[in-house]
């Protein structure tokens, strides 16, 4: 009986605090459907009385949500598929091949990640500009795409080496080469371990800050959700429905990619810890 | 490189083959890491030791003096200070309600466990800048907080949470705080699920009490991932800068302000024209100070875990 009142006390714990917790969530989407007058005198309701689509028509088509939303999409997805192919042949060259010289390059990598560094946007920006990629998505997604990615690198390694020996082997018999082994028969297992590190890399890619704020600093048309929405914010400030619009435009598709795919992030997340 | 193999037989042919296809498929990390982490890393060391305004070549030598600058700037030491004072709530408050949420939700008899879990990191996945702006306006003095305070009777004015300077880096903390609790609780609940039941089950006939159970067995089994959890934790909020940017942007006059913000402040949105060289002295001084930091707390983890557990790279043997 005790044991039953605990668990209804803290079920009723877990409930109350899970509504404050995403209750910001909440009233940024039921802002979103509220026009501005009713937005301050509603007060603390957060049911709309009816719902107004104005406010995402007015982010979407006047404060160019539309392309923000196309920006952050296209550097979203480039960056992720740059980064896993990256991550993805270096995990099978060294979690499968023993070749010379593998561990010195694990060794200079991971001694070169201690190194402190200072504020490395301003080269990396320095560096677009050399290369005439700044003011240009390329650009972007480059700089996105830089460091080391380590634990994804780790996650791979640790995956390939535990395909035997054997399956490689008979592929050999069957005469494919090196190049067909990986990308015909052991790259389709690694489904999951993509799965991982796609949705990882897609959420930090997704939320990033600094790198498109100091990088498209002169192209606004290049900006991002996030930054899109710093400026919104300054250009029209009384536009409170509107900014949860834009909000909502940014934070619902990272949020509903996390629910349906949850178990591949916090896997990942939990993994590098281990 | 691929020369040194002996070759002689079919087998290290083979090899030989293999061992050019390794190198084919690291390249491009390479390139990339050489290329846009590497290379990045240095020049901010370099830029420190220059006048420069970020246009136009490097030519201003000025040797140390950006670091002397450094040493006599109280805006600097300001922000010095703001950003230990954020770590320091950060982590108290982040580590320990994380700590309590994985204890509450590792229970194996609570049903509903993964969607408390689903919950509770959700505003990990949000983005940062965007929730700067979000809260900003829940926390403003006609915002949702100080109506809902009102209607519940709590107060009868409006706070102005954001130009007070104290309440200001107590709310950055909170929001800062709330936005990662949900990976540290991931983080407990992996230490979590590392201790074996059969621990559980001693203790259990022993005749220890849950309250026994979690002061005596849990915690201390904790130790080894609590000290990297302290590490990952301090390192990432010494770095803080999209939130504060975007709530507070340093202010009430400079109280709120953090090193990142500071520094992107000389290098991108100066008064007068931008002092990137001063700006890099800046950043090399946060990255040694994270530097220094991590080389202690890292110790401190090989410490407590015995030198036990494998250091990152269980993968890779």
């Amino acid at each position: 009986m005790k044991n039953r009142t605990a668990m209804f006390m803290t079920h009723t714990l877990l409930i109350v605090f899970g509504i404050i917790w995403i209750y910001p969530f909440i009233w940024m989407i039921s802002s979103s459907f509220k026009t501005n007058s009713t937005f301050l005198t509603s007060g603390i309701n957060p049911l709309p009385e009816s719902i107004h689509w104005d406010n995402y028509i007015r982010a979407w088509e006047v404060a160019n949500f539309s392309g923000y939303f196309l920006n952050s999409v296209i550097i979203t997805l480039s960056t992720v598929l740059i980064v896993i192919t990256l991550s993805c042949l270096t995990g099978y060259a060294l979690g499968r091949v023993k070749f010379p010289g593998r561990k010195v390059i694990i060794t200079i990598v991971v001694a070169l990640m201690f190194i402190p560094s200072g504020y490395t946007i301003i080269p990396l920006y320095e560096l677009m500009k050399m290369l005439g990629l700044s003011d240009s998505l390329f650009g972007v997604i480059l700089a996105e795409s830089s460091g080391a990615h380590i634990l994804f690198i780790l996650l791979f390694a640790a995956f390939f080496s535990r395909v035997p020996q054997e399956v490689e082997d008979s592929a050999a018999i069957d005469g494919a080469g090196f190049f067909r082994t990986f990308a015909k028969i052991i790259l389709p297992t690694a489904k999951p371990v993509i799965a991982t590190a796609a949705i990882m890399q897609f959420i930090w890619t997704w939320s990033s800050f600094l790198v498109p704020l100091v990088l498209t600093l002169n192209s606004p048309e290049l900006r991002t959700l996030a930054v899109g929405m710093l400026s919104f914010v300054g250009r029209y400030q009384t536009d409170w429905t509107g900014m949860a619009a834009g909000a909502s435009i940014s934070l619902v598709p990272v949020i509903l990619i996390f629910i349906l795919m949850q178990r591949y992030f916090i896997e990942g997340i939990s993994g590098s810890v281990k | 490189m691929a020369k040194k193999i002996k070759s002689g037989n079919g087998i290290s042919k083979y090899n030989r083959n293999k061992y050019i296809w390794a190198y084919i498929f690291i390249l491009p990390q390479i390139i990339v890491f050489f290329g846009f982490s590497l290379y990045p890393i240095v020049m901010s060391y370099v830029y420190s030791f220059y006048d420069w305004s970020g246009i136009g070549p490097l030519t201003n030598f000025v040797g140390l003096k950006n670091y002397t600058r450094i040493l006599t700037e109280s805006s600097f030491w300001n922000a010095f200070g703001n950003t230990f004072v954020y770590t320091a709530g950060f982590t108290v408050v982040s580590i320990s309600v994380a700590l309590i949420l994985a204890l509450v939700l590792n229970n194996p008899n609570l049903k509903g466990r993964g969607i408390y879990r689903t919950v509770y990191f959700l505003p990990v996945v949000t983005t940062m800048a965007i929730i700067g702006i979000v809260m900003q306006n829940i926390f403003g003095t006609q915002g949702f907080f100080n109506e809902f305070l009102k209607a519940i009777g709590l107060i009868d004015q409006s706070i102005s949470w954001l130009s007070n300077p104290i309440l200001a880096m107590i709310l950055l903390i909170i929001i800062g705080s709330w936005k990662e609790i949900g990976i540290t609780m991931i983080y407990w609940l992996t230490g979590l699920q590392m201790i074996p039941r059969e621990v559980y089950e001693a203790a259990r006939i022993d005749g220890a009490g849950s309250w026994q159970t979690l002061r005596y067995i849990t915690l201390p089994l904790l130790k080894p991932i609590g000290a990297t959890i302290l590490l990952l934790t301090v390192v990432s909020s010494m770095r803080v800068f999209d939130l504060v940017k975007t709530l507070t942007e340093g202010g009430p006059y400079f109280a709120t302000e953090t090193l990142e913000l500071y520094i992107y402040r000389f290098a991108f949105a100066p008064d007068g024209p931008s002092q990137v060289g001063f700006a890099s002295a800046a950043g090399v001084v946060l990255g040694l100070t994270v530097f220094i930091i991590s080389l202690i707390l890292g110790w401190v983890v090989y410490k407590v875990s015995g030198q036990k557990r494998k250091p990152l790279g269980g993968g890779i043997k």
